[in-house]
């Protein structure tokens, strides 16, 4: 049961998201209406999404009080609590990509594995940076226009379409393409959590007493870098690029991985 | 040689990152310019322009969720929502993607009183003020989602039919779409119901178009920026006080236009056949 502690956690409060915004529109449920544009909780308290509402100021239009005070929210709870937990906690696109990922492995993908060096980690920065260019230039919030994340929401609560096509692709690029290509270089969201998420409280930890270095978190974690401490030092994992995802705290047979308190468990 | 290696290594990186960072650039803004383009589509009822539409909306479906689970799109016998009247863009639909719209003929805005799609916008991309205006609080009626359009050769009434479909289903009857009779000279002894859009009352419900019997609707409706003119600001109607306002107590020589022709008296221009 250890082994998949969090990863079933994880999976429940994913699909349990989808299930309530997709019984918002289908069965005119009022717990969580919308989607990650703009939601409400229980019909009154509005979320929404950071990166977009920076995109659309940049497009030059000022978002209405609910939208904003809606995406305070969001980046508050990030920064304070979750970190960059959007993305392996909520996002849908995860489900794809970790399948992808699974894929791969079970298929010794990896041991072939091109060098693709063009395509860095950082690549989603620049990224992110652009989605805010390219905005103010065309005047529409430019991610929102291709976003995987928000068509495959919407596609789960309002049909598909034609838009599936872009999930097919990022399963693929993933699978054959770069390891946690879309996740792990390009996605210009994730990027905005990992900037957003880094000075959060919930952090991993590592116990280097008793780690035995088998190295089996490294081969599950998708920003694999963020580990660089493991088998190294006793420490949090600070990264910001960190998912919080609880994969390497799941697979370490050692218990030298666990989630705590920043700043608490540095003090240890 | 470590050290000029070094720095070798990083303006080529550097180079390498602005570069490919600027050839995306230049793709993802061709994709995201054409993605605006669309047909002609009408958006929910207080909706800005649409340009500034497309700037604004941030494709939550909120909008969508309320005018579906409002209570008067319940089926009664079976409890269930019906489909309801706004759609959200999905891939292929050739609408920027996650913006709501709707298509009458499949299903038009049944004009709630309450407006609950406009009043569920979170970001102002619908906004109550626009329905406001006149009366100081929202009316649906002040919607101007689009504007009827009658197409004379395939509307059975201008054949001298008796159909008056559209005119029944409009929620605003005898104002935004009323009868004009007219004589049928072709029989003599008929008369012709036509039917008559007036546009400064029309919102573009749509509920016409559902209506009409022919089979691709002879009433339909578009967005305004397609189904309106403009006549332009130097046409003043002389026989109404108020556009005479606009002119005030100007001399005639203040207003005038000038041109080429101006300097020669019509009696010259008309004789010496100038091209203009």
């Amino acid at each position: 049961m250890k082994k998949v502690k969090y990863l079933l956690l994880r999976r429940m409060v994913q699909i349990g998201l989808l299930v309530l915004y997709f019984g918002a529109n289908a069965y005119g449920w009022h717990i969580l209406e919308g989607t990650f544009g703009s939601s409400k909780i229980l019909g009154t308290i509005p979320l929404a999404d950071p990166y977009m509402t920076v995109q659309i100021f940049a497009a030059g239009f000022v978002v209405a009080s609910d939208v904003l005070i809606g995406a305070v929210i969001v980046v508050l709870f990030y920064m304070i609590v979750g970190g960059r937990a959007f993305c392996s906690w909520v996002c849908p696109v995860n489900l794809v990509t970790d399948a992808a990922n699974w894929l791969r492995r079970r298929l010794d993908l990896d041991k072939e594995e091109v060098n693709y060096r063009f395509l860095k980690r950082s690549a989603r920065y620049w990224i992110l940076a652009l989605g805010i260019v390219v905005s103010a230039v065309t005047g529409i919030a430019a991610f929102e226009a291709i976003s995987p994340i928000t068509i495959m929401q919407r596609g789960i609560v309002f049909g598909f379409g034609a838009g599936i096509a872009v999930l097919v692709a990022i399963f693929l690029f993933d699978l054959f393409g770069v390891k946690n290509g879309w996740c792990g270089h390009l996605c210009p969201l994730g990027a905005a959590y990992s900037l957003i998420g880094k000075p959060s409280l919930i952090r991993v930890k590592h116990d280097h007493e008793a780690c035995t270095n088998c190295m089996e978190c490294k081969k599950v974690c998708p920003e694999n870098h963020v580990l660089w401490m493991v088998h190294k030092e006793s420490r949090a994992v600070t990264d910001g690029e960190c998912t919080n995802c609880g994969r390497c705290i799941d697979v370490c047979g050692d218990n030298a991985l666990k989630f705590g308190i920043r700043g608490y468990i540095d003090k240890q | 040689m470590g050290h000029s290696g070094n720095r070798r290594k990083f303006l080529a990186t550097t180079a390498q990152s602005i570069g490919l960072t600027a050839l995306g650039g230049l793709l993802w803004s061709g994709y995201t310019d054409a993605v605006k383009a669309s047909p002609p589509v009408l958006r929910p009822p207080g909706a800005l322009e649409e340009e500034s539409f497309l700037k604004a909306c941030v494709k939550c479906g909120l909008c969508a969720e309320a005018c579906r689970n409002r209570e008067s799109n319940i089926d009664k016998e079976t409890g269930r929502p019906r489909k309801s009247t706004l759609k959200m863009a999905k891939g292929g639909d050739h609408r920027l993607i996650g913006t709501p719209y709707f298509v009458p003929r499949d299903v038009p805005c049944y004009m709630c009183e309450d407006i609950p799609c406009t009043a569920a916008c979170p970001s102002g991309a619908l906004d109550l003020a626009r329905l406001s205006e006149k009366k100081g609080e929202p009316d649906i009626n002040e919607a101007r989602m689009g504007l009827a359009v009658v197409h004379k050769e395939s509307c059975i009434a201008f054949w001298g039919l008796q159909c008056d479909a559209c005119y029944r289903a409009c929620p605003l009857l005898d104002e935004a779409l009323t009868l004009e009779y007219q004589k049928n000279d072709r029989t003599g002894k008929h008369a012709f119901l036509l039917p008559v859009v007036h546009s400064d009352v029309c919102t573009g419900c749509g509920l016409c178009e559902k209506a009409c019997v022919t089979e691709k609707a002879a009433i339909f409706v578009l967005p305004r920026v397609y189904s309106t003119g403009k006549a332009g600001d130097h046409y003043v109607k002389g026989w109404d006080e108020k556009d005479q306002l606009r002119v005030g107590n100007r001399k005639t020589e203040e207003i005038e236009t000038h041109d080429a022709r101006s300097a020669q008296t019509p009696t010259d221009y008309l004789n010496k056949e100038i091209e203009y």
